[in-house]
C-alpha cells in the first residue's frame, strides 16, 4: 500500500516581461493614454502599430521610466517599471535619439556598459557590434556614421546587459533594405534566447514578418490585438487560365479543389491558383478606418 | 557613487574631445600675460609717487589689480560654469542625448549629480588656478601679496560651485538659450547688486545697502566674492585702507559668520529641488 501521495512541487511564477494595466497618461489637456491593458510574455516580439500620435512612444516610455504615468500601473519582471530593478532588465532604442558624436562605437557601448554594471568586457562589445553589422566601425566616431549606422549601434548599445525585455521605438527607421533584414535576423535571435521585444514601427510588413502578436492603438486605446495571422482574414481564390485571371472572392480555401474541377471540367487549362488573404496592412486600415 | 563618477568623467572627457580644455587654457594665458605686463607697468608709475602720496601706493596697486584679476576670474569661471550645465537636463533631453542614459540602473539623480561633479570640479580648479597665478604675477612684479591669501581663492570656489548648481537647476526647466541668459542674468543682478552696496555703504544709503544685503543672501555667488575680495586688504587701516575702499575692486564688505553655513544650505536646497524636478519631468 503506499503512502498518501506527496505534493507536487510548485514552481516559480515567471512574471511577464512586461505588463500594464488601466494605463492613462495625458500630457496638459492631450490624451495620449486612455487605459492600456498589455501583457508581454518572456521570448515574445510584439509589434505596436498605429497612427502618430497613438500613444506608442509614450507607451514604451513609461515602460522605461521616462514618462511617468498618470493613472494605472506598469511593471517590468514584476518590478514596477521606471525602477531602478526594472531599468536594469530593459534595453531601449528610442526614436528620436542621439548619440555624443565624439565617442566611437566601442566607447559608447562600453560606457553603456559601465553604466548597465555589465562584466561582459570587450567579448560582449565585439560581439554586440558583430551582431547589428558594425564590426569593422567599433573605431569609428558617431559623428561620422550614417543614420544608418547610428541605428544599428543604437540597438547594439540596448542589448548591453543582455536584457530580458528590449523596447525598441522605430529601430528601422533609417536602415536600407540589408539593414532591415540584419535587424529581423536579430530580433528572431533574440526571441529564440527568450528575449522579450517590443517593437513599435510604421513598417508594417516588417512587423507582420517578425512578430507573434500585435496591438494597434489609435487615441490611446488598444483597438485590435492578436497574432497577424488571426488580425488578417481570407480575400477568396484567383485563378489563371490561358483566357486570363477568374476571382472568386468569397471562396474558400476548403473549394479549391471544387472550384478548380469546375474551371477545368469547363475545357479552360489552369496554369496557377492563388488563395488570396489580406495582409496586416489591409487590416491596420480597416480597424483604423483608413 | 561610482555611477556619479561614470557620469562625471563622462561629461569631462566631452570636454576634452570638444577642446574646451585647449581653448580656455589658451585664453587664459592671453589674459594672464596681458595681466603680468599690465601689472608691471602700474607698479613702476606707482613708484613714481612714493613718499609723495599719503598712503601706500604699492598696497592701492597690488588690492586694486588682484581685485581686477578676481573679478575677471569669477567671470570667466561663471561663463565656464555656464556652458557646461546650461544642457544639463531639457537642453540634452531635447536632442535625445540624455534617454539613453536615464534609463540605465544608474537613474536621474546619478546623471545629475554627475553632471554637478564634473561642472564644479573644473570651475574650481580653473579659477583656482587663475587666482593663484594672478597671485604670483603680482607679487613678483610688484612685491605686494594680500593680507589674506586663501579666503579670496575659496570665495571665487564656493562662488562657481553655487553658479554651477544654479545652471544645472535651470536646464530641469529651460532651454539651453533661455537658461543660459537667465544665468548670466542672475550673475550681472549679483555683481550690479554688490556695487550697489559698496556705493551705499560710501554714501551710507541705507536702501542701498539693503538691496545689497538681500541680493547677498538671494545669490550667495556674490557674497562670497565679495567676501573674498575683502580678505585683500582685511588687515589694511589708515588713509590708505580709505582709499583702497573707495576703489571699485578693493573694500568690499565681510561675509559674516554665517556666510559659508549659509552657501552650504543654499546649494543643498538647490540640489534638492533640481532633483525634484528632474524626477518629476517626462522626457
Amino acid at each position: 500500500m503506499s503512502g498518501p501521495a506527496e505534493p507536487l512541487p510548485t514552481l516559480p511564477r515567471v512574471p511577464p516581461a512586461f505588463a500594464c494595466q488601466g494605463l492613462e497618461k495625458r500630457y496638459g489637456g492631450k490624451l495620449a493614454l486612455g487605459g492600456v491593458d498589455l501583457r508581454v510574455e518572456p521570448g515574445e516580439l510584439i509589434g505596436l502599430l498605429g497612427p502618430n500620435g497613438a500613444g506608442k512612444s509614450t507607451l514604451t516610455k513609461i515602460a522605461c521610466g521616462l514618462v511617468r504615468a498618470g493613472a494605472g500601473s506598469a511593471e517590468v519582471g514584476g518590478a514596477p517599471a521606471g525602477s531602478a530593478e526594472a531599468r536594469a532588465a530593459i534595453g531601449y532604442l528610442a526614436e528620436l535619439f542621439r548619440f555624443p558624436d565624439w565617442l566611437t562605437a566601442d566607447e559608447l557601448v562600453r560606457l553603456h556598459q559601465r553604466l548597465a554594471e555589465s562584466d561582459g568586457g570587450a567579448k560582449e562589445r565585439a560581439e554586440l557590434l558583430s551582431l547589428v553589422g558594425l564590426e569593422d566601425a567599433a573605431d569609428v566616431r558617431v559623428g561620422a556614421m550614417s543614420k544608418g549606422m547610428q541605428q544599428r549601434l543604437g540597438i547594439a548599445q540596448a542589448l548591453v546587459g543582455a536584457p530580458s525585455l528590449l523596447l525598441l521605438d522605430e529601430p528601422t527607421s533609417a536602415l536600407d533594405p540589408i539593414g532591415r533584414r540584419v535587424v529581423r535576423d536579430l530580433l528572431r535571435e533574440l526571441r529564440s534566447r527568450g528575449v522579450a521585444v517590443l517593437l513599435n514601427s510604421h513598417l508594417l510588413s516588417e512587423v507582420e514578418l517578425v512578430c507573434d502578436r500585435v496591438a494597434i492603438l489609435s487615441a490611446g486605446l488598444i483597438v485590435a490585438e492578436g497574432a497577424p495571422s488571426d488580425l488578417t482574414r481570407p480575400r477568396g481564390l484567383e485563378v489563371e487560365t490561358e483566357t486570363g485571371v477568374r476571382s472568386y472572392p468569397d471562396a474558400t480555401r476548403e473549394e479549391v479543389p471544387e472550384i478548380v474541377a469546375g474551371v477545368v471540367g469547363s475545357g479552360a487549362s489552369v496554369y496557377g491558383v492563388r488563395l488570396l488573404e489580406s495582409t496586416l496592412e489591409d487590416a491596420y486600415l480597416e480597424v483604423l478606418g483608413g | 557613487m561610482t555611477g556619479t563618477l561614470i557620469i562625471a568623467g563622462y561629461t569631462l572627457r566631452e570636454c576634452v574631445r570638444r577642446r574646451v580644455f585647449v581653448v580656455v587654457l589658451v585664453l587664459s594665458v592671453v589674459f594672464l600675460g596681458l595681466y603680468g605686463l599690465g601689472t608691471d607697468s602700474a607698479f613702476d608709475e606707482a613708484q613714481l609717487l612714493t613718499g609723495q602720496a599719503a598712503f601706500d601706493e604699492k598696497v592701492l596697486v597690488g588690492s586694486t589689480l588682484l581685485g581686477l584679476a578676481m573679478f575677471t576670474t569669477l567671470f570667466l569661471g561663471a561663463v565656464l560654469a555656464a556652458f557646461l550645465t546650461l544642457n544639463g537636463v531639457r537642453g540634452d533631453a531635447d536632442r535625445g542625448l540624455l534617454q539613453p542614459l536615464v534609463v540605465r540602473p544608474v537613474g536621474r539623480t546619478t546623471v545629475l549629480a554627475g553632471r554637478f561633479a564634473a561642472a564644479a570640479s573644473v570651475c574650481v580648479a580653473y579659477v583656482l588656478a587663475m587666482y593663484g597665478a594672478a597671485l604670483l604675477i603680482t607679487g613678483a612684479t610688484g612685491g605686494w601679496w594680500p593680507d589674506e591669501a586663501l579666503g579670496p581663492a575659496l570665495g571665487l570656489a564656493g562662488g562657481v560651485v553655487i553658479i554651477a548648481g544654479l545652471s544645472l537647476l535651470g536646464s530641469v526647466w529651460l532651454s539651453a538659450t533661455a537658461n543660459g541668459i537667465a544665468v548670466f542674468m542672475l550673475f550681472g543682478a549679483g555683481l550690479a547688486a554688490g556695487l550697489l552696496g559698496q556705493i551705499g555703504e560710501a554714501l551710507d544709503a541705507d536702501t542701498l545697502k539693503t538691496v545689497a544685503e538681500v541680493t547677498s543672501w538671494a545669490l550667495p555667488f556674490e557674497a562670497l566674492y565679495q567676501a573674498g575680495l575683502h580678505g585683500l586688504t582685511t588687515e589694511t587701516s589708515g588713509i590708505t585702507g580709505v582709499v583702497v575702499e573707495l576703489g571699485p575692486f578693493g573694500g568690499a564688505q565681510e561675509g559674516g559668520a554665517l556666510l559659508w553655513p549659509w552657501a552650504v544650505a543654499y546649494l543643498a536646497v538647490v540640489a534638492a529641488l533640481a532633483r525634484f524636478g528632474f524626477a518629476r519631468r517626462d522626457l
